[in-house]
């Protein structure tokens, strides 16, 4: 049993390493903004509860667990909350931005 | 394996950094901050581990804690004019 529980940390522990890895891949790699926010926002959350699972499984100690817990509490709620307000205001500023050039093109055409 | 996550967890912050310096837009910036502070948060309970010391996980707590507010904070101020014309320059 004892030797179980290591391996199954173990497990989560690599599948959360790797899951980190693809998402800074990723975030170096990809070619847009919402690219980019797909691979960190996929990852961030499945990553951190791995590795976090990974310790509760890893630790005997009741209040360490407790406080494991509300690491990954506070982080499932967090990240997905953050990822919702970066991806609104970039796409508010886009749309700004869309608009403004919209204007400028038409003011051009019309002076011309 | 805990130190092989850690050195994971460091080469992914060393690659969010360089997305810090040579991101194109503020968003880039920001995203990339955001993901370089959940990280930290994973690197210092994973620390606590290895050197076999687990009261680091209060700091961490409080560390995801600072990083959602400092995100939030900076989203607020992108609303702000002189963001915005910064941001429409670098594209």
């Amino acid at each position: 049993m004892d030797a179980f529980i290591h391996i199954s940390s173990s497990l989560f522990l690599l599948i959360g390493s790797f899951l980190c890895l693809s998402g800074g891949i990723g975030i170096l790699r990809f070619p847009d903004f919402y690219t980019r926010m797909h691979a960190v926002g996929v990852t961030e959350t499945l990553a951190t509860a791995m590795i976090l699972i990974g310790l509760i499984l890893y630790n005997p100690d009741f209040l360490v667990d407790v406080k494991l817990v509300i690491i990954l509490l506070m982080t499932l709620f967090i990240s997905p909350t953050a990822g919702h307000a970066l991806a609104n205001a970039a796409m508010l500023n886009d749309k700004m931005q869309k608009d403004d050039n919209k204007q400028n093109s038409e003011v051009k055409s019309s002076t011309s | 394996m805990l130190i092989a996550a850690t050195l994971a967890i460091l080469v992914v912050m060393i690659m969010a950094i360089m997305r810090v310096f040579i991101g194109p837009t503020l968003y880039d910036r920001v995203l990339a901050v955001n993901m370089f502070g959940t990280k930290t948060v994973l690197l210092i309970s994973l620390l606590g581990f290895v050197m076999g010391r687990p009261e680091f996980l209060d700091i961490a707590i409080v560390y995801s804690l600072i990083n959602f507010i400092s995100v939030i904070g900076v989203l607020r101020y992108s609303d702000h004019f002189i963001f915005k014309q910064s941001g429409q320059s670098k594209k």
